[in-house]
C-alpha cells in the first residue's frame, strides 16, 4: 500500500511492521484507526529525521507522549510521514526525501511542512495523520489538500516528543477526512503531561459528544484585514459560507483585528530566533551526522553545513541574529511585545463573538518550485494563519469547496483559548450541512 | 603574599566573586535523573539531559525551595515570579547548544553574605542568586587527542551566587567564600565539595588608585580548584595589573585561567572573542511564580546562620569567641558539640575535647564528623565518668580511642580494662553527696524513717559510678553522711 503511492514521496521510512499494542479485545476510541505520525515526532526505534540530513539515520530511544497515547488508545501507527525540514516551510520541498506531491494536481504542493501527513490522509492511505503545527503546518496542507486540519490551543496537547522549531509556536495537530475523526483523535492525544511544563492541567471536555449538540454561535469576521491578499475565489467561498452561517441562524458581526498586518513580520522573527537555539543541538557531539575530519570548531561547521538544508540555514542565521546583542531590543525584543498586541486582539474580539472566520491560504496550492527561490512570498502563504499560533489559540482549516482551477480552498475557524469544542461542532456542522 | 601590602598602599583592589554552587537534591535540575557523584560515566542521563531531540525540561521544584530557601538566608528579595532563560553557546559538554540560566529575572536579588573580620560582622553584599544546570564533563585523554563527555553531571542543579565588586583582599575574598560555604552546608543545600566540584568559583578584579573613584580595566580569573588558589590567583593578578599599571600600561579587559601548580595564570580569551550568549526568556518552561505557601512553609522553618550561631555560642555557653568560630565552622562540629552539651556535659569541658580531642581525630580524615562513629550520647557517658572522676583524662583518651573501632560502650571498655578509679572515699565521698544533694526529697524521707530507701541511694551511686565502686566502702560512706547529720 505504501509503495503505492511512492510517486507522491509521503514517507520518510517505511517500517516493515505497523505499530500497535497486541490485546485480545481493544476498547480504546482508536481502535480500527490507522494512524500517520510527521517524521518530527519520536516513535521509539523508529526513525526520527525530520526530513533532515543532520538527523538520517536516527532512531528515536522513546516515544512521544502522543504517541504513547495513541497505541494506548487502540489505534494502528503505520508510518512516518515527509515534511519539510524541522517543520520549515510551506511547500513541503524542504525534503531530503524528495518534494511531497499536491493529491488532487500532482503538478502542485500539498503544502507545508505537514504535507506527507496531509496527502497521506487525503490519499485515504490513513484514516488520520499528526502534524505539527508553528505557523499553519497542519491547516495550510489541510486546506491545499481538501481534508480536515486542526490546530489546537497551545498547551492543549503535550509537545514532549516532537522535535522543537519554535517552542512557544509548536503544537501538536492533526489531519482528517472529517471533523469527527479529528475530535476522535484530539480526545486521546489532549490532556495534561508532566514532561511538558508548558501543557496545560485544564480538564479534557468529551469532544465527540459535544459535536452533536446544537449551537448557533456567534460569527466574527475581519473582513478589513482580509480582502486585500487574498484568491477572489477564496474570498467568493468565505460569502459563500456567512451567508450559509446567517441562514442557518448564526449572528455574524464584522469584527476589527488591527494587528493582524504585522503577524508575518513578528512569526518569522520569533520563531526564527527559538530555531536557532532550537537547532543548536544538532552538533555532531552525540548522534546524527558528524564531520570530525577536522577540530572541534571544523566539526560543528563541516556538520551542520552538510547536514541542513538551505531554509534551515536561513533561519537559523537570521534567529541568531536577532537574538545577537545590540539587535535583541530591535528584533527579538519588539516583536515579543507585537505578540502581545495580536494576542489582545484575539482576547478583546472573543469577548463578543465565539468563533473567527479567516481564510486558511490566500491562494490555493501553487506549483512545485514555485515559491522555492522567492522565501518572501513564500513566508507571505501564512499570512492567515500564523496570528493564530502568535495568540496561541485554536483553529481548524475546514474544506469549504473547490477552486476554478480544481484545486480545494480551505477556510479557517478560529476559536478562543481551549475552546476546541465550539470550532469542532462548527466544522462538523458545516460538514454535515453546507452545499459546496 | 609578600609585597601586597606595599600595592595595597597605592592600589585598591575591586573583587567580585561569582560562586557556583551545586545543590544536593535527589533529582537533577530538569529531568528525574539521579543527581550524583562518582558513578560510572553516563549511567545517569536520559533523554531530557541529553538533549535529545523532542525531549523537553520540567523544573525540579525541590531546587527551587533550595534557590529561595538560601536567598531568605542571606536577606535577598525574592522575585515572585521568575523566568529561566537560554545562555547559548557551543561547547560538546553541552547536549542542547544552550544552558538554561537566569538572566534578567533571577530568582534572588541584593542580600549579603556576614563575615566577621577581627571579630567585627561585616557584610559582603550580594547582586544576585540565580538557578541554572550544570554542563556534562570532558575528559581529555593525556595526548590531547581524544576527549570523552560524561554526561552524569549534566543537568545538575546549579546556583550562581554573584557577588557585589564590594571585596578588597584576596584574604576578605577567602573569608567570604569559607562562609558562603559554611552558610550552604547550614542550608543543608549542597554538599559543598570542591574536590567533587560542588563549589567552584569565578574572579572579577581590577585595581583603583587608593582614594579615586572611577573603576579600573578588570580581568576574569577562572579555574580556581581550592579557596586558598582564589586567594593565590588574585593576589597574582593584584600583582600583575599593578605592574602593568605602575609602569604606565593599560591592564587589557580579557578572561584568564589559574594554573595551580604553576602558581600563575594564562590568557584563555580577549575581549573581542568574548562569547554573545544571546540570551532569551526558555520557551520550554513556565513562569516560575513563588507562592505565599512557599515562603511561609521556609520561612517557618528558619536556619541560624555561622555568624549567629557564634554570636549565640557566647551569649548561651560562655565560651570564647575563637573557639566558637572553629566549632561553628563546620555545622556538623557545632551539632556535636550542642548535642553533648544538651546532655548534660559543661560546655567548657566539651569545648576542651573537642578543640583538643576531636578535631586532632578528625584531621587524619579516616574519620568525618558527619558520621562520626562515636556518636554524641557515647561520648556523653566518657565525658560523665571524667567529669565524676571515675577516669582521669588520659585514661579517657584512650577509651576513646577503643570507641572509635568498637561499639562498646565507654562503660563497658572502662569496666572491662578496669580503668575506673574508685578506692578513692574522698572522691566517692564527693560523688554520694552530690547525688544527695539531687534528691533532697528522698533525702528527708529516709531521714524520716523510710530506711528502705537505702537500696535507692545505693543503686544511683552504681549508677553514677558505672559500677565500678566498691559497694561496702559507699556502704560504708553513704551510711556515714545519711544517718551522721541525723542531729
Amino acid at each position: 500500500m505504501l509503495q503505492h503511492y511512492s510517486d507522491y514521496n509521503l514517507f520518510t521510512s517505511s517500517p516493515e511492521e505497523k505499530l500497535y499494542i497486541r490485546k485480545q479485545i481493544k476498547t480504546g476510541l482508536l481502535q480500527g484507526k490507522t494512524i500517520a505520525i510527521k517524521d518530527n515526532i519520536a516513535v521509539r526505534g523508529w526513525q526520527l529525521s525530520c526530513a533532515s540530513g543532520i538527523l538520517a539515520n536516527y532512531l528515536s530511544p522513546y516515544h512521544a507522549t502522543v504517541v504513547q497515547r495513541i497505541l494506548d488508545g487502540d489505534g494502528t501507527i503505520i508510518g512516518k510521514t515527509n515534511l519539510d525540514e524541522f517543520a520549515m516551510g510551506s511547500s513541503n520541498e524542504h525534503t531530503i526525501f524528495g518534494s511531497v506531491k499536491n493529491p488532487v494536481d500532482s503538478t502542485k504542493v500539498p503544502g507545508g511542512s505537514s504535507g506527507g501527513s496531509a496527502t497521506a490522509v487525503a490519499l485515504g492511505v490513513c484514516d488520520m495523520a499528526l502534524g505539527s503545527d508553528t505557523g499553519g503546518s497542519v491547516r495550510q496542507p489541510a486546506a491545499f489538500c481538501g481534508i480536515y486540519g486542526l490546530k489546537p490551543t497551545y498547551g492543549r496537547v503535550s509537545r514532549y516528543g516532537l522535535v522543537a522549531f519554535a517552542s512557544s509556536f509548536d503544537q501538536i495537530g492533526i489531519l482528517s477526512n472529517s471533523t469527527q475523526d479529528a475530535a476522535l483523535l484530539l480526545q486521546v492525544i489532549a490532556g495534561h503531561d508532566p514532561s511538558d511544563a508548558t501543557s496545560s492541567d485544564r480538564q479534557v471536555p468529551d469532544y465527540l459528544k459535544k459535536l452533536s449538540e446544537p449551537e448557533q454561535p456567534k460569527v466574527g469576521i475581519p473582513w478589513e484585514q482580509i480582502t486585500d491578499g487574498a484568491d477572489v475565489e477564496i474570498i467568493d467561498r468565505l460569502k459563500s459560507l456567512i451567508t450559509f452561517l446567517k441562514n442557518s441562524g448564526c449572528d455574524v458581526k464584522n469584527i476589527n483585528l488591527p494587528h493582524l498586518r504585522y503577524s508575518i513580520a513578528t512569526y518569522y522573527i520569533l520563531t526564527m530566533a527559538e530555531a536557532s537555539s532550537n537547532l543548536a543541538r544538532y552538533d555532531g557531539v552525540r548522534y546524527g551526522l558528524s564531520d570530525r575530519k577536522n577540530v572541534l570548531e571544523n566539526m560543528y561547521r563541516d556538520t551542520r553545513s552538510a547536514g541542513f538544508g538551505e531554509e534551515v540555514k536561513r533561519r537559523i542565521m537570521l534567529g541568531t541574529y536577532i537574538l545577537s546583542s545590540g539587535y535583541y531590543d530591535a528584533y527579538y525584543k519588539k516583536a515579543q511585545k507585537v505578540r502581545r498586541l495580536i494576542r489582545d486582539d484575539f482576547v478583546n474580539v472573543f469577548k463578543n463573538v465565539d468563533v473567527i472566520i479567516l481564510p486558511t491560504t490566500p491562494t490555493p496550492a501553487f506549483d512545485l518550485g514555485e515559491n522555492l527561490n522567492d522565501p518572501i512570498k513564500m513566508y507571505l502563504s501564512d499570512i492567515f494563519t500564523t496570528p493564530v499560533n502568535l495568540a496561541g489559540i485554536p483553529a481548524i482549516s475546514v474544506p469549504a469547496g473547490t477552486h476554478s482551477s480544481g484545486l480545494p480552498i480551505g477556510l479557517q475557524l478560529v476559536g478562543d483559548f481551549f475552546n476546541e469544542e465550539t470550532i469542532l461542532r462548527l466544522s462538523h456542522y458545516i460538514e454535515c450541512n453546507y452545499t459546496k | 603574599m609578600k609585597g601586597l601590602s606595599k600595592i595595597l598602599e597605592k592600589w585598591e583592589p575591586v573583587i567580585g566573586l561569582e560562586v557556583h554552587a551545586q545543590l544536593s537534591t535527589d533529582t537533577k535540575m530538569f529531568c528525574g535523573c539521579r543527581n550524583v557523584y562518582g558513578d560510572p560515566p553516563n549511567t545517569h542521563t536520559c533523554p531530557v539531559c541529553l538533549g535529545l531531540p523532542g525531549a523537553l525540561p520540567v523544573a525540579n521544584e525541590k531546587a527551587i525551595e533550595y534557590t529561595l530557601k538560601l536567598g531568605l538566608a542571606l536577606g535577598c528579595k525574592i522575585s515572585l515570579k521568575s523566568h529561566f532563560a537560554r545562555k547559548n553557546y557551543f561547547y560538546p559538554d553541552l547536549p542542547k547548544g544552550y544552558q538554561i540560566s537566569q538572566y534578567d529575572e533571577p530568582l534572588c536579588l541584593g542580600g549579603s553574605v556576614t563575615i566577621r573580620q577581627n571579630g567585627e560582622l561585616k557584610e559582603i553584599p550580594l547582586i544576585r542568586i540565580h538557578l541554572e544546570e550544570d554542563a556534562g564533563k570532558s575528559i581529555h585523554s593525556a595526548d590531547e587527542k581524544e576527549t570523552k563527555i560524561d554526561f552524569n553531571r549534566c543537568g545538575v542543579p546549579l546556583v550562581e551566587i554573584v557577588s557585589a565588586p564590594d571585596i578588597r583582599s584576596p584574604k576578605v575574598a577567602r573569608e567570604y567564600l569559607t562562609r558562603l560555604k559554611q552558610i550552604l552546608q547550614y542550608l543543608g543545600i549542597s554538599n559543598c565539595n570542591m574536590e567533587q566540584g560542588n563549589l567552584r568559583c569565578d574572579a572579577n578584579i581590577s585595581l583603583r588608585r587608593k582614594g579615586e573613584k572611577p573603576l579600573g580595566i578588570r580581568t576574569e580569573m577562572k579555574n580556581m580548584n581550592s579557596f586558598r588558589g582564589v586567594e593565590r590567583a588574585l593576589f597574582f593578578e593584584i600583582n600583575r595589573q599593578a605592574g602593568l599599571l605602575e609602569s604606565g600600561k593599560e591592564v587589557v579587559q580579557e578572561t584568564r585561567l589559574w594554573n595551580e601548580s604553576e602558581r600563575k595564570a594564562e590568557v584563555m580569551r580577549g575581549k573581542e572573542d568574548a562569547p554573545d550568549y544571546r540570551y532569551f526568556p526558555e520557551p520550554d518552561l513556565v513562569s516560575m511564580v513563588i507562592t505565599e505557601k512557599q515562603f511561609a512553609s521556609i520561612r517557618s522553618d528558619p536556619v541560624e546562620l555561622p555568624h549567629e550561631k557564634e554570636d549565640r555560642m557566647l551569649s548561651d555557653y560562655g565560651i570564647r569567641l575563637n573557639d566558637a568560630i572553629i566549632l561553628a565552622s563546620d555545622v556538623h562540629l557545632v551539632d556535636y558539640f550542642e548535642q553533648i552539651v544538651e546532655l548534660g556535659i559543661d560546655p567548657q569541658e566539651a569545648v576542651k575535647w573537642m578543640l583538643g580531642v576531636m578535631l586532632k581525630v578528625l584531621k587524619d580524615e579516616i574519620y568525618k564528623i558527619e558520621s562520626f562513629p562515636v556518636k554524641p550520647n557515647r561520648l556523653a557517658t566518657l565525658l560523665k565518668a571524667v567529669g565524676n572522676g571515675i577516669v582521669n583524662i588520659n585514661t579517657a583518651k584512650s577509651v576513646f580511642q577503643k570507641m572509635l573501632t568498637s561499639d562498646k560502650t565507654a562503660t563497658q571498655i572502662i569496666k572491662e580494662e578496669g580503668l575506673m578509679q574508685m578506692s578513692d572515699s574522698e572522691k566517692l565521698s564527693s560523688i554520694i553527696e552530690g547525688i544527695l544533694v539531687h534528691h533532697p526529697v528522698e533525702v528527708s524521707r529516709y531521714r524520716d524513717g523510710k530506711k528502705e530507701l537505702f537500696g535507692f541511694f545505693m543503686g544511683q551511686i552504681m549508677r553514677e559510678t558505672l559500677g565500678q565502686s566498691t559497694p561496702k566502702i559507699v556502704k560504708e560512706i553513704l551510711t556515714g553522711i545519711l544517718d551522721g547529720n541525723k542531729t
